[in-house]
């Protein structure tokens, strides 16, 4: 039943776009008449060593994109197909990929191994295809090296693809034995060890039960730690990659081996080759990024109570680790700074240092200052840098007593470094390094500012200037005045230092934007960002100053609008300045949004902003449409009810938005969107709802949609439901059964990991909003007897969360809210149904006695309307 | 399998401005969520039971007019004005309080829609509890004493109960014989605002959290002042009757009227109201800065740019206008406070307006002064002075009110 294909796959491949074309219409028919028997050709065409190499690897490649795809739904449909596919053809294709891995050709059998590990992982979690791991290992030993080669490749394939509750502990055994003895250095074949070697990298998630073992853990390390002195690169970089994977992992079985990593690690940092030594930096990182977990779970109180407890690796390593490091500052690449792709060992040594100091915080200065002392007035540009990013980079950890009063010494050298500096290089780094500054030792916080009187004059003269430097250089002054505005936020509402420079800044900052390198170096993003910035943290006094940006955003952005027959390339840039156009206003509406006064005058401008943000869902970029969104979604909440006048035009924006699954954030916000509209509207939003909720309903029994937007939807619900009250009436008998289904889903997680079980709260709370809203908007009115039916079901739901003891604060907060607000409405026809809920008693008492102060607040709530309820 | 990819975040702040402005969006949403949330909790049909056949009327349909632009209090104002020290405290508490109309007719609806209460004789505050320590301050915001207390957050303790952020603010007077705060009104309470809630939900919550602190117990090492709550009661005959009459363990200083639906306006509200006679307050008639009733009715109103002379209302009601040669002699600016003695012409009214006041230039006003009088006080004092509104009118207007009620309706006989 095979099927001749060896010349039309050759075809796919041609230059000639018409052979091509034919050649893949003939493949897709194949498919469609066929599929058992169009799989099993590819198969057999893969495993046939008589075959050209070529349509031997694309005959293996469209078999795997057979198997599996990147989108969830259809990644789960093609999962079905292959399970519900005729046994005896699956037996014979996966007989084919086994027999491949024995082929002479390299391509063949690498493609064959990840084809096999598809497979492996549809099939595995079903209990189908027991005898792989088995077969795989038999006589490995005994294999020729090319064979070998491609089964250790396959293993570790199988391990990247299959969940380790797949596999069980018996065979994760045998994968670790035959994997760890082909990395062991009796073994001469290097691509076999190589082989060996990035399996045990994806291998590793398999081995707790062996890392428990001491023995077991011994040898591995060994192993681990012998390959990373192979004389062959590839090997030593895919041991240190084994070994940052294992400090992240397995961080509390560390501490036997940590002195000998360390002076590994050490060595090939030194000497070794740049892949290897960025890898063996990255394990320091790594460790660093562990120790800092594990000292925030301790938190405040330093109980020392964490799962893991902390081994201060770090703190230990400080004296050897630091001077390490800093040496590997002065190895910077010329031009990294223009390379946004660069990643050198300075890079990665500077990151690490700033890591360092993140973990041990003030021990970490008395090893650094030395080395900037020395440097930084030296003649060679590398030397100054290295001391420059040096002290950037630890400037947070280290106590702000400890770091205020180098910090107010060396502001100044930078500033006129910043100015005079002949290099670039040196410049982008202290810019940065300023930035740094005012991000962590500048603000309310902070008792003894950096910032004064004396001195905020020449700063900001400072940074204006160096922002009309080479782009890389301006954009770092962008980002330093960006954490200084930001320093300023609370500054309170009257009067903020920065007034006086408030003009010359946005002047500045516009100027920016029209340079025409703005384009480099993300420097005009960095522009708007920051203008963003000091919008936000504006005061009163400048009201009148962000009220005259309007009319100048909007110019910009009506001309992007005006712009005709651009490139694809020249659009794709025009719709990202509408991006930051539309991001400003949104700052600028939320601002002046925020006072009464300021909003009365802004308002004139509504009209127009919003003719312009429609305009701009013309285009077809995402973020565009996003910012867009979020714009009016700020300004319907400043309008109020009087946006209902734009609602003609923007509704089938609204609902496009609403219907945007490929752009998941656009749905996403387009749904928060709404709620706004809704606070705005109120009842006058009820021509719109049957579209809305309509396509809300789609959204929700759509697969496609992502699932971060599905809470949102239900808090939405409420929304509609709080705004347009009993005419909620029509949509119960969709909505209530949608929420009553995802209710049960939610109710019950048992096994689920941390990332799931925060999905399930946020999917609760949204449920839980959608009710309340719903119980809120009926209140009152005449109809509240149709919630009736729906209160069993409620009470269930809140009955069945209160007994999993999962739920987080803000679902504990809004549950209890839930029963109250049921309370409220539904009053004495439920006062029997509440007194039966365990939620009444025992999570009620529960709530009333928490040290969550607004869930107490919602559960003295709740006290008080069943008391009516029940009483009347 | 190839080597992964390691690169890390370099010179880049972790977190972009476009996710910084989404993450603001949402905060903002969910802020407006939970706003819209309480205020739906907080109407009125929560306090009114299911089983009452005649539903009152959502408050928030009566039209309520439009606050000052400033004095939007919104729940972040407040946490944030619990924070503020010195001048802007002042500034900001100044404007705060609500401040009854004096009641110049008495209002439809009396016992439906109105509680009374005596009112302590005392200085009127806003007591603010946060931070472990807790501050009243006057009327014009100025602070009267600053002080440990059992409200939430009151004092330094080690039992705190709640978050040391939490803050609560409570309107009250201060009454000075038996050094009690009595609590009028409730404003926030354990950083829950009450600011949207009907006064007949505040006064409830002000009736069951009260005395859970501890606040109402005598004075100890961390609670200086005893806290108490005043009787409250609904607006018939009897309710009346008992504020009027009743024994309060306080010098009465006249009676409040509180409309049951209002909320929490700052500023001078027509809903609620203050009303007084020689029965139930010393203070009826003013008195001048030697505690002597003057012979003639004295008024303290605000200088305009264009020489009107207004009241405190909004917008103002103007008795008067000064020449430029006037005010230059007197060295008088716009906004300056001026007394004035309302002469024997006093005010003429044409169809219910004022029309001419005959005023006599007294002098500035004392500088405590944060406000010109109000229309309803100077009338107040006015019909006080001349044909007062008295208790038997208020009865009076309850029993009509009754009577309507209770009037069977109309029905032809045609048999």
């Amino acid at each position: 039943m095979a099927m001749e294909v060896t010349q039309v796959l050759l075809n796919a491949q041609a230059v000639d776009g018409t052979v091509r074309k034919q050649a893949e219409e003939n493949l897709k028919q194949f498919q469609d008449q066929n599929l058992p028997s169009f799989l099993f050709s590819l198969a057999g065409e893969l495993s046939n060593d008589d075959k050209p190499v070529e349509s031997r690897k694309l005959a293996g490649l469209i078999l795997k994109n057979a198997l599996d795809a990147k989108e969830q739904h259809r990644k789960l449909e093609l999962v079905q197909r292959w399970l519900s596919l005729d046994p005896s053809v699956k037996t014979q294709i996966k007989a084919c990929l086994l027999k491949t891995l024995s082929s002479p050709a390299l391509d063949a059998r690498s493609t064959a191994s990840q084809v096999i590990a598809k497979v492996a992982g549809i099939e595995l979690p079903h209990k189908q295809w027991p005898e792989l791991i088995g077969l795989l290992l038999s006589n490995i030993h005994q294999l020729p090296a090319n064979t070998r080669q491609a089964t250790l490749e396959t293993l570790g394939y199988i391990c990247e693809e299959v969940s380790p509750d797949a596999v069980e502990q018996d065979h994760v055994n045998k994968i670790l034995t035959a994997v760890v003895q082909g990395m062991n250095s009796s073994e001469s074949n290097n691509d076999v060890r190589l082989a060996a070697t990035r399996a045990l990298y994806n291998a590793l998630g398999f081995a707790q039960a062996n890392f428990s073992n001491d023995m077991e853990r011994d040898y591995i390390m060994r192993v681990v730690c012998e390959a990373t002195l192979s004389p062959e690169l590839r090997i030593r970089q895919a041991a240190f990659e084994c070994l940052v994977a294992i400090s992240s992992t397995y961080y509390e079985k560390l501490a036997p081996y940590i002195h000998d990593i360390f002076n590994i690690t050490a060595k090939a940092v030194k000497e070794d080759e740049e892949p290897v030594a960025l890898q063996a930096i990255e394990f320091w990182s790594s460790i660093c990024d562990e120790e800092i977990d594990i000292l925030e779970e301790y938190g405040g109180d330093f109980t020392g109570d964490s799962d893991v407890p902390c081994f201060y690796f770090v703190k230990q390593a400080l004296p050897v680790l630091v001077p390490m490091l800093l040496e590997t500052l002065l190895k910077q690449d010329e031009d990294q700074d223009q390379d946004e792709g660069a990643w050198n060992i300075a890079m990665a040594g500077g990151t690490c240092l700033g890591l360092v100091a993140r973990t041990v915080g003030d021990d970490v200065v008395p090893l650094v200052m030395p080395f900037i002392e020395e440097n930084i007035t030296k003649p060679d540009w590398r030397q100054r840098e290295a001391a420059t990013y040096a002290f950037g980079s630890i400037l947070e950890g280290p106590s702000p007593d400890k770091l205020i009063p180098l910090v107010n010494i060396a502001l100044n050298f930078m500033l006129t470094a910043l100015m005079n500096d002949p290099n670039n290089h040196v410049k982008d780094t202290t810019a940065w390094t300023l930035g740094r500054m005012f991000e962590f030792l500048h603000g309310s916080a902070l008792e003894t500012p950096i910032i004064t009187q004396a001195n905020i004059q020449q700063i900001i003269n400072v940074l204006l200037q160096s922002m009309k430097d080479v782009p890389n250089v301006a954009e770092k002054a962008c980002g330093a005045l960006y954490f200084l505005a930001q320093g300023y936020e609370d500054a309170g509402s009257s009067s903020s230092p920065l007034t006086p420079f408030f003009q010359e800044i946005v002047q500045a900052l516009l100027t920016v934007t029209h340079r025409e390198d703005a384009g480099e170096s993300r420097l005009r993003t960095a522009a708007y960002e920051t203008l963003n910035e000091v919008v936000r943290c504006s005061t009163d006094e400048t009201a009148s100053m962000v009220l005259q940006l309007i009319p100048v955003i909007m110019m910009e952005l009506h001309q992007t609008l005006e712009a005709q027959k651009l490139s694809s390339d020249e659009r794709e840039k025009q719709n990202e300045l509408q991006g930051l156009l539309c991001g400003c206003l949104q700052v600028i509406i939320q601002k002046l949004g925020s006072s009464e006064q300021s909003k009365y005058v802004f308002m004139q401008y509504a009209d127009q902003m919003m003719s312009l943000f429609l305009r701009v869902f013309a285009s077809r970029s995402a973020t565009a449409h996003e910012e867009a969104m979020l714009a009016i979604g700020a300004l319907a909440y400043a309008t109020g009810a009087d946006f209902v006048k734009y609602m003609p035009e923007f509704y089938r924006y609204l609902e496009m938005g609403l219907q945007n699954f490929e752009d998941y954030q656009v749905c996403a916000i387009t749904v928060g969107v709404v709620g706004d509209i809704c606070r705005a509207l109120e009842d006058k939003i009820l021509p719109y709802c049957d579209g809305i909720m309509t396509q809300l309903l789609k959204d929700l029994s759509s697969n496609q949609l992502h699932r971060s937007v599905k809470p949102p939807i239900f808090s939405c619900f409420g929304d509609i439901a709080l705004a347009i009250g009993e005419n909620f009436e029509k949509y119960l008998i969709y909505a209530m059964p949608m929420l009553q289904s995802a209710a049960e889903l939610s109710a019950h997680i048992s096994g689920a990991d941390d990332d799931m079980l925060e999905y399930t709260n946020s999917l609760r709370n949204g449920i839980l909003e959608a009710y309340s809203g719903i119980f809120q908007g009926f209140k009152g009115s005449s109809k509240t007897q149709l919630l009736m039916p729906y209160a069993p079901h409620v009470l269930q739901f809140l009955d069945s969360l209160y007994m999993e003891k999962d739920m987080d604060d803000a679902v504990s907060k809004t549950a209890i809210g839930v029963l109250g607000d049921l309370a409220d409405t539904l009053g004495s026809n439920a006062g029997p149904l509440i007194q039966q809920s365990v939620s009444s008693k025992d999570f009620l008492s529960e709530c009333l006695s928490s040290d969550d102060h607004l869930i107490r607040e919602s559960a003295e709530w709740a006290k008080l309307a069943i008391s009516r309820a029940i009483s009347f | 399998m190839a080597p992964h990819d390691l690169r890390r975040p370099f010179k880049r702040a972790a977190i972009s401005d476009q996710q910084r402005r989404r993450e603001l969006s949402l905060q903002r949403q969910a802020q407006h969520r939970r706003d819209a949330q309480h205020q739906a909790r907080c109407l009125a049909s929560f306090l009114n039971p299911h089983s009452d056949p005649d539903p009152e009327p959502e408050p928030e349909t009566t039209p309520e007019p439009e606050p000052e632009p400033t004095d939007s209090p919104k729940e972040l104002d407040v946490r944030h004005a619990s924070k503020l020290k010195g001048a802007e405290a002042r500034k900001w508490f100044a404007r705060q309080l609500m401040l009854p109309e004096w009641m110049i007719d008495v209002p439809d609806q009396l016992p439906q829609d109105w509680y009374v209460f005596a009112r302590p004789a005392g200085k009127r505050c806003f007591v603010v509890s946060s931070n472990g320590t807790t501050v009243s301050r006057l009327r014009n915001g100025s602070m009267l004493h600053h002080f440990p207390s059992a409200l939430p957050s009151g004092a330094r303790t080690k039992d705190s109960s709640g978050s040391a952020q939490s803050y609560s603010i409570l309107d009250c007077i201060f009454h000075e014989s038996d050094q009690t705060y009595y609590v009028i009104d409730m404003v926030c309470w354990r950083e829950y605002s009450l600011y949207d809630c009907t006064a007949e939900f505040r006064f409830f919550w002000l009736s069951s959290k009260l005395a859970e602190t501890g606040a109402c117990d005598p004075p100890s090492q961390y609670h200086r002042y005893r806290f108490s709550p005043v009787p409250v009661y609904n607006c018939d005959q009897a309710g009346l009757s008992a504020a009027y009459t009743g024994a309060v363990p306080y010098v009465k200083d006249g009676l409040l009227f509180y409309n049951k639906h209002a909320h929490y306006q700052t500023g001078n509200t027509p809903l609620a109201l203050v009303w007084k006679d020689e029965n139930c307050s010393q203070y009826v008639i003013d008195t001048d800065s030697k505690g002597q009733v003057p012979s003639q009715q004295q008024v303290v109103l605000e200088l305009q740019d264009n020489g009107n002379l207004s009241t405190s209302d909004d917008p103002p009601v103007v008795f008067g206008c000064l020449d430029q040669a006037f005010i230059e002699q007197t060295e008088s600016r716009s906004g300056n406070l001026l007394r004035f003695a309302i002469g024997d012409g006093g005010l003429n009214f044409v169809d219910g307006k004022l029309e001419k006041a005959d005023l006599h230039y007294l002098g500035k006003s004392n500088r405590a002064r944060a406000f010109a009088d109000s229309y309803s006080k100077v009338m107040f004092q006015y019909m006080a002075r001349h044909s007062p509104l008295r208790i038997d009118d208020l009865l009076a207007s309850i029993n009509s009110s009754n009577d309507q009620e209770n009037k069977p309706s109309d029905v032809e006989m045609v048999g």
